[in-house]
């Protein structure tokens, strides 16, 4: 069963924020997702991620009546956006659970796991596509 | 695509190859799209049973006897269809639409890659198609190679391969070599496609890895390919000693996790001297005709950083006047970007800074990370560790390569610390 682990991360400032981090706290989380990363590739259960881009443009977008985008945002307000997911294979949900409590305690400022929320969720299974 | 890689010979014979083939079929066939469908399903077909059955005797004949098969095998089902759908009633059998032709007489001898080259590169074609199909038809790769080299799906990539040949359809592209006249603007086209897939290779805009090696290797091949059939000309002669001299730092430009490492703290020792050495001798030799074109010039610049032993003997003053000589040439922001620079290292940050600000009125620059992070070093250069580190913040948040995000956001947090006086890091 596939999983879907969307990482969730604070904005740049406020308490826990990046602007606080000293270069040796970069390394140290760096280092960690390298090696998260890593580690999920050589036990096999890895299949996508992607990191996004900083939210700065971010937009939100509806169609019109006459369908032209109608474009709204960046939302500065917001404390916390989408920064990135993983798509994972594994055989039960807790497996799923367990690394995204891993990666959730990624090291922050002076190496404080930053606890950020992950939100998991199945992946929808289905006819394979036509080009699969 | 391939179970099992060819080995590294095969698959240089394969691509060198590929193109040569392609010529051939498409002018006997005259449709270049067909031709070129015909003769990827050929390279495929090599790849997969060349290093079984070993690469025969005359691996030219092989390709082209396999794309003809292969072209007729379509033409056949594509007739075959249309009897079935326009009902037509005469009892006519399908020609056979092409006999081979004995080996003499394929005309192999004469070489099409430059009337292939100038056929993808097509002005009409966006660089994103151009350099899909060049890759496909030039160099030989397999679109799942391709799509590889660009992190989208194969079906994505073939899609947009498709549709590039039916641009070069409906425009009605000859395929001939272009007149003299064409050819100077046309080469223009040419090479730019080149140093795109160079710089994406090299510097790749999107994704975790900061430098894709394979379509470096893929560009430089190609400009090979094209400086020796075109070897008077001094611009190809320049962009293949920028790849060289480029290149010739790729094993110290990232760390052990993939992160950048900008060029005044590189292990110049690991930079490869026979990579500077050829590239010095081109572009020497280039400058010296005359005629001096941007590539030349950008050249030139990676040669005076590559001729440095150590980061201090760098003659900023000559990389300036380069510089100022490629400002007059072209209207490029990212030339006064790097103009600023070399500016900022001659005669200080301040005067730099100075001539950034003309970048703040350029659209093409609103919201690049570069002018940020040039801005960035400019600062720290010059002291001001605050306005440093908001320009460090900000261009790390406008980047969308996850290396050089790593790298700024460290550099943010270096000189929120601490106030190191660095040089200027990178020109890249």
């Amino acid at each position: 069963m596939k999983y879907m682990m969307m990482m969730h991360a604070p904005r740049g400032s406020g308490d826990w924020g990046i602007n606080n981090w000293s270069p040796e706290d970069f390394k140290a989380h760096i280092a960690f997702m390298h090696n998260f990363n890593k580690e999920l590739t050589d036990s096999g259960v890895f299949v996508q991620a992607e990191g996004l881009a900083s939210p700065e443009e971010a937009k939100v977008v509806r169609a019109a009546a006459d369908g032209a985008p109608i474009t709204d945002g960046p939302f500065a307000e917001s404390k916390e956006f989408l920064a990135g997911y993983w798509i994972i294979e594994v055989d039960r949900p807790e497996r799923a659970y367990e690394l995204a409590a891993r990666v959730s305690a990624a090291p922050g400022h002076n190496g404080v796991p930053l606890n950020m929320p992950v939100e998991v969720r199945q992946v929808m299974s289905g006819p394979p596509s036509k080009d699969a | 695509m391939t179970s099992r890689p060819p080995d590294e010979s095969a698959l240089h014979l394969l691509r060198e190859l590929a193109p040569q083939v392609l010529g051939v079929v498409a002018r006997r066939h005259g449709d270049f799209a067909a031709a070129e469908d015909a003769v990827q399903e050929a390279l495929i077909a090599a790849a997969t049973q060349w290093p079984t059955a070993g690469i025969p005797t005359n691996p030219r004949g092989w390709l082209y006897q396999v794309a003809i098969r292969r072209l007729n095998d379509q033409l056949r089902s594509d007739l075959a269809r249309r009897r079935r759908e326009e009902l037509v009633a005469s009892e006519r059998g399908v020609t056979e639409p092409f006999v081979p032709p004995p080996d003499a007489e394929l005309g192999l001898e004469q070489d099409d890659t430059l009337v292939l080259l100038f056929m993808c590169c097509h002005p009409a074609l966006t660089p994103p198609s151009a350099i899909a199909l060049t890759l496909r038809a030039v160099g030989g790769l397999t679109t799942a190679e391709i799509a590889n080299a660009f992190l989208v799906p194969e079906a994505t990539m073939a899609q947009r391969i498709s549709r590039a040949k039916q641009s070069i359809k409906t425009s009605n592209v000859p395929f001939r070599m272009p007149t003299e006249t064409e050819r100077a603007e046309r080469l223009g086209a040419v090479l730019h496609v080149l140093y795109l897939i160079f710089n994406e290779g090299y510097s790749s805009s999107v994704g975790p890895d900061l430098q894709r090696t394979d379509l470096s290797n893929e560009a430089t091949r190609l400009t090979r390919t094209v400086h020796a059939l075109s070897p008077a000309d001094q611009e190809v002669v320049g962009l293949l000693a920028l790849m060289l001299l480029t290149d010739a730092r790729r094993a110290a430009r990232t760390g052990p996790h993939g992160e950048l490492i900008p060029l005044d703290e590189q292990d110049r020792a690991s930079w490869s001297q026979p990579l500077i050495v050829e590239g010095v001798a081109l572009i020497s030799s280039a400058l010296s005709k005359g005629s001096i074109g941007s590539y030349q010039l950008q050249a030139a610049i990676a040669a005076i950083h590559d001729e440095a032993a150590r980061v201090e003997d760098t003659d900023w003053r000559q990389i300036l006047a380069f510089y100022g000589l490629l400002k007059r040439m072209s209207d490029n922001p990212m030339v006064t970007l790097n103009h600023a620079i070399a500016a900022a290292m001659v005669d200080g940050p301040l005067h730099g800074l100075e001539l950034l600000t003309v970048l703040d009125r350029d659209a093409r620059m609103k919201g690049h990370y570069r002018l940020d992070a040039v801005r960035a070093h400019l600062y720290q250069m010059a002291g001001d560790h605050e306005r440093a580190f908001a320009h460090y913040r900000a261009a790390a948040e406008r980047t969308t390569s996850v290396p050089e995000r790593d790298y700024l956001s460290a550099k943010a947090a270096l000189v929120r610390t601490r106030a190191p006086l660095t040089p200027v890091d990178s020109l890249e």
